[in-house]
């Protein structure tokens, strides 16, 4: 009895978690523009999306944008947390609380304060703004998933490398980055996901001519989404379920550690 | 390793990017421009406390408040659910639970002003069976309904971290000596899972409190709250002054209702999120 409420009621939970996904995914075969009438089933939207030179340019973006901001976020990152490690406790407890300040503060006032910044010092709104904005907000992230590995790390390998004659470069590419590498990734992959999701940011840190997916959806929210749009998210979402259903099922012999750190990774 | 060098490029990035546009922004929240020159000046506070902008900063916190509570309400007994033993395939479900997350978050909210519609899909349904039509879009409960759907994850997924941490030899304790279920889940399951509960709730009601888009696509136009105000004054009004006073506001509310949190938070539970 117990049991049958508790699917039924994660079933009503899954529907409605779902219901907003397939309507896009519906409308995306739909033949007519409309979002409120069905109009036989289509596949020219798919079609015309490829051409479409708009939303072909903002994916670009949106990727290119994601993967340099995540990449420089990674190595400053992991660079800064190996700097805030050796740091003695007053400056690393004033360092980390501002390092705190992009993940806590609002994104809209992240937003507008460095657009205030880039127009006080006469930046061109554009895609360096972006750029720097992302790296801004995404530096922290790996931070903080860097830091936690580098003080699990044993603190007499490196002086062990040193005496064993590496140099300083040496031992921490050789020894250090290897123990830290799962933090640096996780921060990485952190850092990605955040960037190519992001709109409040990007949204006030961007000039004419460059946007992101994000940010062309939302010009076209007051006109009427286009179905391209819905058929290019049908097809995201398409890769980004099989990749995880890939992952699941390779990683599916440790099944319920797996649960946990899905759930406590986003 | 004693390199806090390595980390000065990092210090003179933070101090450019993070430290001085927060510093600009508290500059222009308390100067005024008048003939050219800057004064210092309180007004754009005194603007923020009049009536009309009291009351859409009461109405925020408000949808807020109800958006949190009506995700724990309906977030906890997911996560309890998910966390439970007797559930096969769970890390399918768990995943299944986040997949959402992955498209989209604007399209999503977009998707329910196409099922919300007049003449929408659930009203369709709903005509099928002969039951009355609801008409909420463009209503404060829309905006509570795109605020609970979209951070409905962000509550349960701390309740699920925790509770799936919880020693089960601990229940079985509990039953042994002789609890029922109920004495159980009061005495035992729900204390051990405050943490997540109080991580769950500021996850929730910090992005609701300044979102701008829910309320805008949802809300229809004429719908403000303290981020659409925001957003106004940067984008459309050009009035800085003020719209810096009012971000100012809103990172006071943040930062009074995370000290809030923090106290009924006793273990440090910040390795939660990430």
């Amino acid at each position: 009895m117990k049991k049958t409420i508790n699917r039924i009621y994660l079933i009503l939970i899954y529907v409605f978690l779902y219901a907003p996904v397939l309507t896009l995914i519906i409308f995306s075969f739909n033949n007519s523009k409309s979002r409120a009438n069905w109009d036989g089933f289509t596949l020219k939207w798919y079609a015309q999306l490829f051409k479409d030179k708009q939303i072909m340019a903002s994916l670009y973006y949106t990727l290119i944008i994601a993967l340099l901001s995540s990449l420089i976020a990674t190595v400053a990152g992991t660079a800064a947390a190996v700097g805030i490690f050796g740091m003695n406790k007053r400056l690393r407890t004033i360092v980390m609380n501002v390092t705190y300040l992009p993940v806590l503060n609002p994104d809209i006032v992240t937003g507008i304060s460095l657009m205030i910044l880039f127009i006080f010092i006469k930046l061109d709104m554009g895609f360096l703004t972006l750029l720097l904005a992302h790296i801004t907000f995404n530096v922290p992230y790996v931070i903080l998933s860097v830091l936690p590995k580098l003080k699990q790390l044993n603190k007499h390998l490196y002086e062990a490398a040193l005496d064993l004659g590496a140099g300083p470069l040496k031992a921490f590419f050789k020894v250090i980055l290897p123990e830290i590498m799962p933090g640096v990734v996780t921060g990485f992959l952190l850092a990605f996901t955040l960037s190519l999701d992001d709109f409040i940011i990007s949204f006030f840190t961007t000039g004419s001519g460059v946007s992101t997916l994000s940010i062309t959806i939302y010009s076209m929210t007051r006109l009427g989404i286009n179905p391209k749009i819905n058929a290019l998210s049908t097809l995201l979402f398409a890769v980004v379920l099989t990749l995880l259903l890939i992952i699941n099922k390779r990683s599916s012999a440790n099944g319920k550690d797996e649960a946990v750190k899905i759930g406590s990774l986003i | 390793m004693k390199k806090g060098w390595i980390s000065y490029p990092y210090i003179i990035w933070m101090i450019i990017f993070i430290v001085v546009p927060l510093v600009l922004v508290l500059y222009y929240s308390v100067t005024s421009t008048t003939d050219g020159h800057m004064v210092f000046t309180l007004e754009h506070f005194a603007k923020a406390l009049q009536p009309t902008y009291l009351k859409v900063l009461g109405r925020s916190v408000l949808l807020a408040l109800i958006s949190t509570v009506v995700c724990l309400i309906i977030g906890y007994p997911v996560a309890m659910i998910l966390s439970g033993r007797d559930l096969s395939k769970k890390s399918t479900l768990v995943m299944l639970f986040v997949i959402p997350m992955w498209m989209n978050f604007l399209l999503r909210t977009y998707a329910w002003m196409t099922l919300l519609d007049r003449k929408g899909v659930i009203n369709s349904i709903l005509g099928v069976f002969g039951l009355p039509q609801i008409n909420i879009l463009y209503t404060d409960s829309a905006v509570i309904l795109g605020m609970v759907y979209n951070f409905l994850p962000f509550m349960v997924l701390p309740i699920f971290s925790v509770m799936s941490k919880i020693d089960r030899s601990l229940i079985e304790a509990a039953e042994d000596l002789g609890s029922n279920s109920l004495t159980v889940f009061l005495k035992v399951i729900f204390p051990l899972s405050l943490p997540g509960v109080v991580s769950g709730i500021t996850m929730v009601f910090m992005p609701a409190v300044t979102t701008f888009i829910i309320s805008k696509l949802l809300g229809g136009n004429q719908y403000t709250l303290i981020g659409n105000l925001i957003e106004d004054q940067f984008m459309r009004v050009y009035d800085w002054n003020f719209g810096s006073a009012l971000s100012i506001i809103m990172m006071l509310i943040i930062l009074i209702s995370m000290a809030v949190m923090s106290k009924y938070d006793k273990e440090d539970t910040g390795g939660v999120l990430f």
